[in-house]
């Protein structure tokens, strides 16, 4: 990705839709790729893949605990299982089985959740997965990936598919701007350097992504210099990356619709901890949000590029 | 507010809840008509004629408890506790709103009356035998009611608590399932059969009645055996109608949780007048 290009941040998918797309697609290349959900295709999106392959996808009923561990069976049976729910649901109500019997024993099956963050809206917080990344990372054997718009998806989802060891992939429900051109190219563990910069480096996932895009442009307007990164991988973390934004730069924001304690940001500390300590400010959530539209929660709680700027300018007056 | 055992009047009541249900959800944009609709008559029972409850006094501790387990069916809820004097009637339309009482679920933080914030499937059964155990310990009369959505208890957890209720003799507890056959995905039948529904709780110790969940003078009866029945839980499977009350959304699955174009909720209100 070259640095300093202009970013249009077109809206496009919601990264759900992204999943159950590219689903359906490998659904084709991958005779082995069999899909659970509970009672929930329509919107996680697995219903492309329903559609196509009617005897490949276990719909499970309201019932999450059982189709992860449904999964894992047939992941050890030789299957390449993509199980799929809210995150809310499958990350909580599975953890025990994700623990023992898909994590402990390194099992190949594939759990995409949907519906994370509080950009949910209505439907409030009992639907919103504000602590999914936590949950996975705390799964040893785990790769946890957090895409910020539809092409990283299909690269995350594809990924997945390919790779043999158990995968968390946290998606959302709203439409995003697209960050990425078609088929651009990921790697597995390695942040994306979106804006170069050399005052502070705004450290971002997911959907805040682009509002930390936009907040680099802001900053820009006032003189200072800021790096965007995107951690796409947030289990493995680039440390290397991270490090060296902490050297280079001298401060860090870190930005996720996510519960501020135990998500990317607590990584993040712990990689600059490790590499190159450095001042950080963290932008995430503290508590259960509410009901509202997407847009109203975005900004009551504090998920936009005027708060990742403000972080910035805070993070900015700590720096030595 | 005014109790009635009288079936006409209650049925009335019900008729006022369904046009609240459909009116609040199309302010809204969004939400659960079908499997609101479906526990109108339940709802309305308990409230004006079953529960032991007083909404000036919403933490009097011996009341009888009620959970709405199939938190997203809260629009019915809603309803019902503003017409009984808990909350505003007049904003009823706020549902789903920022900053408004009515949450897309039911939630304890913003109307302390209530007595459990659900959203999460399948968990209110096991809460309502807490409450049930804890009224034993008191010696209270307390008794607890709970409703559970039909797909809600796939749940692994809604056969836990069904043996636990039983073999602790829970007596107090009386869960009504709302078995209108139809869940997000489609029809329950399809997606997981729960047949033999009755003969799944009478072989897990529940007592066990199977009701017209719209049929009045059957759910008052049916309350009254559960009351009755000593040393035994009580689980009604009431046979219900997703959607019940509007032609259009009359067991049809798109209606699970889609909210009424104004057009569609001027035609839904004439055939609730
Ligand atoms: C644990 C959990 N899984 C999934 C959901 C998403 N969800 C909300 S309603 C619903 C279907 C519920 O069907 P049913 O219990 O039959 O309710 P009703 O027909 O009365 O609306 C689902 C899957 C949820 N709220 N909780
Ligand atoms: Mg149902």
């Amino acid at each position: 990705m070259p640095a300093n290009v202009k970013y249009e941040l077109k809206l496009g998918a919601a990264t759900r839709e992204a999943f159950g797309k590219t689903l359906a697609a490998l659904g084709h290349e991958n005779q082995n790729i069999v899909v659970g959900d509970a009672d929930l295709t329509k919107s996680t999106m697995t219903t492309y893949f329903a559609k196509e392959f009617p005897e490949r996808l276990f719909e499970c009923g309201i019932a999450e605990a059982n189709m992860v561990a449904i999964g894992a069976g047939l992941a050890l049976a030789g299957k390449v299982p993509f199980v799929s729910s809210f995150s809310a649901f499958v990350m909580t109500k599975g953890f025990e089985q994700l623990r023992c019997l898909v994590a402990y024993p390194n099992v190949n099956l594939k759990v995409v959740g949907t519906h994370s963050g509080i950009s949910i809206g209505e439907d409030g917080p009992s639907q919103m997965s504000m602590e999914d990344l936590a949950l996975a990372c705390a799964l040893p054997n785990f790769t946890v990936l957090s895409p910020a718009d539809e092409v990283a998806t299909e690269w995350a989802v594809r990924w997945a598919a390919e790779h043999v060891g158990p995968v968390f992939i946290r998606t959302g429900r709203v439409k995003v701007p697209v960050i990425y051109p078609a088929g651009s190219k990921f790697e597995i563990g390695k942040a994306v350097e979106l804006v170069s910069g050399t005052d502070v480096t705004l450290v971002a996932t997911g959907l805040v992504v682009a509002e930390a895009i936009r907040a680099a442009e802001q900053l820009e307007g006032e003189g200072i210099s800021a790096r965007v990164l995107d951690i796409h991988t947030i289990k493995p973390i680039d440390e290397e990356a991270i490090g060296r934004a902490a050297a280079e730069t001298g401060a860090l924001v870190v930005a996720e619709e996510h519960l501020v304690d135990s998500g990317l940001g607590v990584r993040v500390a712990q990689a600059a901890a490790k590499t190159h300590p450095a001042p950080i400010e963290f932008v995430g959530l503290t508590d259960f949000a509410e009901s509202a539209t997407p847009d109203e929660l975005l900004d009551k709680y504090g998920m936009r590029a005027e708060n990742i700027a403000a972080a910035a300018r805070r993070v900015l007056a700590r720096k030595k | 507010m005014q109790r009635t055992q009288n079936p006409s009047e209650l049925s009335s009541i019900a008729r006022q809840i369904r046009r609240h249900i459909v009116t609040m959800i199309t302010a809204a944009k969004s939400g659960h008509p079908g499997g609101s609709l479906s526990a109108v008559e339940l709802l309305v029972t308990l409230y004006w004629d079953v529960l032991r409850h007083d909404p000036a006094n919403p933490k009097w501790p011996e009341r009888d408890r009620f959970i709405l387990s199939k938190g997203h069916a809260a629009p019915v809820l809603y309803s019902v506790m503003a017409e009984c004097g808990y909350t505003p009637v007049e904003t009823l339309n706020t549902l789903r709103k920022l900053g408004s009482i009515y949450q897309g679920h039911p939630d304890v933080r913003f109307i302390p009356a209530l007595e459990a914030s659900t959203g999460s499937l399948g968990e209110g059964l096991s809460l309502a035998l807490g409450m049930g155990l804890a009224a034993k310990l008191d010696k209270s009369p307390s008794r607890a009611y709970v409703v559970l959505g039909d797909g809600e208890i796939q749940e692994g957890q809604i056969w836990e608590a069904a043996m636990f209720g039983a073999f602790h003799k829970v007596d107090n507890v009386c869960a009504i399932v709302d078995y209108n056959g139809i869940q997000l995905d489609g029809f329950v039948k399809d997606i997981l059969d729960l047949s033999p529904l009755a003969e799944k709780w009478r072989s897990f110790g529940w007592h066990t009645l199977e009701i017209d969940g719209h049929d009045i003078p059957a759910i008052q009866k049916a309350f009254a055996e559960a009351a009755a029945t000593k040393g035994k839980p009580t689980c009604i499977v009431a046979h219900t109608v997703k959607g019940k009350g509007v032609s259009f959304m009359e067991n049809n699955p798109k209606w699970h949780g889609v909210a009424p174009k104004p057009e569609e909720l001027e035609l839904a209100l004439k055939e609730l007048a």
